[in-house]
């Protein structure tokens, strides 16, 4: 799809030159520097934690650089606030989105835009739009309602409505299926046809390779390397960004699968009023053995699987959840844990760690119902130091001082730790939603091959991931969640990428491709 | 038989009218702080500003003889309390609870100070605006079409508020800050500035609510003359789920049930008072409750109370 062959005019549109960032002690930013040309699709590569978001918001304004300096069309240029990068053509869309969840699409593409426009023109302005990059969104729903796909397409929109020389996209593909990720690609192309630039940030090292010209590199705050990504091989990439070679987890040929740890039956959740978070009759079965990996785009009743799993939404028939042969659905998270299930959020702060609460005392969360660090309702403090410790030796948790904050932690070590926790407490059953979600590709292989090894040991897990190559790589079965309902659970070894993502489309893959018609009968 | 009817036709004018002057100063104060917390700052200093802007307004319509004079000063003295809050909390990002409390008790001691030398004096209360043709209607129009200044502002401002925030760009600017502020920063917009001056729009109208107060309500000065109003305004926007024209509803139907209270208490029906008094209170809260549950999980701006520190 990239447009292969095109010389990228010479001439950089933005550059910066040894830009450096420090956040106190860390340098966040260590000389970095990077060209990005008119026409080009330039690739800003690296791990989590390797300096790509302070880059790109010291490129648009957000933030200042401590020494360094930008080139705007090879002269030196400050952007001191997000306006002035805006005025000079630099659009931004953010791997969170800066979406106003209340308000219509026109709205907040109003608010992207300078001058007082009155939103009738601007919605027809949104149409044409849609109708020359095929960005399919409707002016006047509320965001609010939105899939993640459709809110990224609002922010691309309202980005392109601004005319941007320089459009930059954060992490865009980490939220869309296959299929959207697709049509994002032909529409980046058109827009590097005319002349824009894009600086597409990613660790999709395929994707990358497929659609950018040009790669940088960066590792530990540090500018690494730039090179043609077409050029290079996607374990080459990873090599650059990761500084050594990364381990692949071992899938496991051929084991025995023991007595069912889960068994769903008939789940129904009723949703909340708000989207997609109904589940309709839900049946599945995981064995002693076996990881059992649930594909899916977002917002489609992941979130509600994993509430009712946890204990944390009770469901209204006991029996339609069994874990280890026991009816479980009328039972809360501590009850559930002592039929030795754990469970891992999606979300690492606020849901599996509390931030200001030190590591060990976050141990406690989901350990204190165990009878053997509390007793008696006791703190027994000896066992709970010492099982902390096999945390933080087993499981590589790296961190500084000696029993920190949760939030003082990176992604990564607190991933290990939440799992770690998990796991040493023997579990019959592992629920775990997004286990590598913003993970370092170290620290995802080693949780990977954690899981695994938990399964071979006769654990069943289910593993929540809309990371498509991750269940590929190692789930024994994969399922796929669309609008509230699972398909059945495939062997890996006999589905495809292209299967997959078929189902991830659900219900609108029968009709047009991205035709939002069908889904305001769902909201009804 | 016809003079007893025109008594009672005068009765309830003159009940309607002070209904109408008793929600004239709630709706006033209201209407700034939901200006102020749709942008995303949470003012509890409503009673302060209010009750600085009766003190400065009464001292200087009594001093200069002028009640125009008068509200200027006391919409000016709001605006410049409320700016000592926006420092604190938008500025130094500090807590805003805290800190408008600590603007309730400024302002009051304040006003004591200010107000001390005028105490059981009095000044001639903002006239009737008479409209031609409607204050002759029967019963409402004096209750409706004869009142202050005051009164037609505060329906004037319901009306610029609810259009400006629904239908002007500055607006839309406004109620995406308070929506979520990283946003409206990363799109350029200038979270503080802009809060800052929903802030003391709010102080303004509170100030303005004031001069309500003491130089029409009870045109002269007493200490505690605010009597929890500003407070009541503060619930008044938190309970129409920040909506301009159910600020209108709360703070007539406030104004209705305590007027008739008092006229109840009046007749000595044997209800304890106390529970009279606290009626108007209970009707507002019951009705309002009401509403807002009708409308679930709509209102609150999500990014309300919540300090914004841009990255530097």
């Amino acid at each position: 799809m990239a447009a292969d062959g095109e010389t990228a005019s010479p001439v950089a549109v933005l550059e910066a030159v040894a830009l450096t960032k420090r956040f106190g002690a860390l340098v966040a930013n260590d000389h970095v520097s990077l060209s990005i040309r008119a026409g080009e699709t330039h690739a800003l590569l690296g791990e989590n934690g390797a300096g790509k978001s302070t880059l790109v918001k010291m490129l648009c304004g957000l933030l200042q650089p401590d020494s360094g300096e930008l080139l705007y069309d090879g002269a030196p240029i400050l952007f001191p606030d997000p306006a002035s990068a805006r005025a000079k053509g630099i659009g931004v869309v953010f791997q969170h989105f800066a979406l106003f969840d209340a308000m219509t699409v026109v709205e907040n593409v109003a608010l992207g835009l300078p001058g007082h426009e009155p939103l009738a023109t601007l919605a027809g302005r949104i149409d044409d739009c849609v109708s020359r990059y095929g960005l399919a969104v409707e002016p006047f729903r509320r965001v609010g309602d939105l899939s993640v796909g459709e809110r990224q397409r609002v922010e691309i929109v309202r980005c392109l409505l601004g005319d941007p020389r320089v459009l930059i996209l954060d992490e865009p593909t980490s939220v869309l299926t296959p299929d959207e990720s697709e049509s994002l690609f032909r529409t980046v192309d058109l827009l590097t046809g005319e002349g824009r630039a894009v600086l597409f940030i990613s660790h999709k090292l395929d994707e990358v390779r497929r659609l950018c010209h040009r790669a940088t590199v960066l590792r530990g705050g540090k500018f690494i390397a730039e090179v043609d990504p077409r050029q290079e091989s996607s374990a080459g990439l990873a090599r650059l960004m990761v500084g050594a070679e990364v381990p692949r987890p071992p899938r496991l040929i051929r084991h025995e699968l023991g007595e069912p740890r889960l068994l769903l039956r008939h789940l129904n959740v009723a949703g909340d009023g708000s989207r997609g978070s109904a589940l309709h009759d839900i049946d599945l079965e995981i064995r002693a053995g076996e990881i059992v990996g649930i594909a899916g785009v977002a917002g489609n009743g992941q979130t509600a699987l994993f509430e009712a799993l946890s204990g944390e939404k009770l469901v209204d028939d006991p029996e339609s959840i069994v874990i280890d042969k026991m009816p479980a659905g009328g039972l809360g998270p501590t009850e559930r844990r002592a039929l030795r299930a754990g469970f891992v959020p999606e979300e690492r702060l606020g849901h599996a760690a509390a931030p200001d609460m030190t590591l060990s005392d976050n141990v406690l969360l989901t350990t204190h119902g165990d009878g053997a660090i509390v007793k008696y309702d006791v703190i027994r403090h000896s066992i709970l130091k010492s099982f902390f410790r096999r945390i933080v030796k087993g499981f590589d948790v790296r961190f500084g001082g000696k029993d920190p904050k949760a939030r003082r932690l990176s992604g990564g070590n607190l991933q290990k730790f939440v799992i770690g926790r998990e796991v040493l407490r023997d579990p019959v059953l592992i629920v775990v939603d997004q286990p590598t979600w913003g993970v370092d590709a170290a620290a995802a292989a080693f949780i990977r091959t954690t899981l695994r090894e938990k399964a071979a040991e006769g654990c069943a897990v289910l593993v929540i991931s809309q990371d498509l190559d991750e269940l590929l790589e190692f789930a024994d079965r994969i399922a796929v969640m669309s609008e509230g309902r699972l398909t059945t659970p495939v062997p890996v070894a006999e589905t495809s990428r292209e299967a997959i993502g078929l189902a991830m489309g659900g219900a609108q893959t029968n009709g047009a491709h991205h035709a939002p018609a069908g889904e305001g009968s769902h909201a009804a | 038989m016809l003079d007893t009817a025109m008594l009672d036709a005068t009765i309830l004018g003159a009940v309607l009218a002070s209904i109408v002057a008793a929600a004239t100063t709630l709706l006033l104060a209201s209407l700034g702080e939901l200006v102020a917390e749709r942008a995303g700052t949470l003012n509890l200093g409503v009673e302060g500003m209010m009750i600085v802007g009766a003190a400065v307004g009464y001292a200087t319509a009594y001093s200069s003889g002028s009640l125009l004079l008068g509200t200027l000063a006391a919409v000016l003295a709001g605006a410049m309390l409320s700016l000592v809050f926006a420092v604190l909390a938008i500025w130094l990002a500090t807590n805003q609870v805290a800190s408008g409390l600590a603007t309730t008790i400024l302002g009051l001691g304040l006003a004591g100070l200010i107000g001390s030398s005028f105490v059981g004096t009095r000044v001639d209360a903002a006239p009737a605006l008479a409209i031609p043709g409607l204050t002759d209607l029967p019963v409402i129009g004096p209750a409706l079409f004869g009142q202050d200044a005051f009164v037609y502002a505060s329906i004037l401002l319901l009306i610029a508020v609810t259009w400006g925030l629904a239908r002007t760009r500055a607006g839309l600017v406004l109620r995406a800050v308070g929506e979520n502020h990283a946003a409206a920063h990363a799109l350029g917009h200038p979270v503080r500035r802009i809060r800052t001056l929903a802030v003391m729009f709010g102080g303004a109208c509170a100030g303005l609510a004031g001069a309500h107060l003491s130089l029409a309500y009870t045109p002269f000065w007493a200490s505690d003359m605010t009597a929890g109003r500003g407070w009541i305004a503060l619930a008044l926007v938190v309970f129409s789920a920040w909506r301009p024209l159910w600020l209108l509803g709360g703070a007539y139907l406030f104004g209705a049930v305590s007027i008739l209270q008092l006229h109840v208490q009046g007749f000595g029906l044997g209800i304890p008072a106390q529970l009279l008094s606290s009626l108007p209170y209970l009707a507002t809260i019951a009705a309002l409750v009401v509403i807002s549950a009708l409308k679930r999980g709509q209102g609150a701006p999500a990014s309300l109370g919540v300090p914004f520190v841009p990255d530097r």
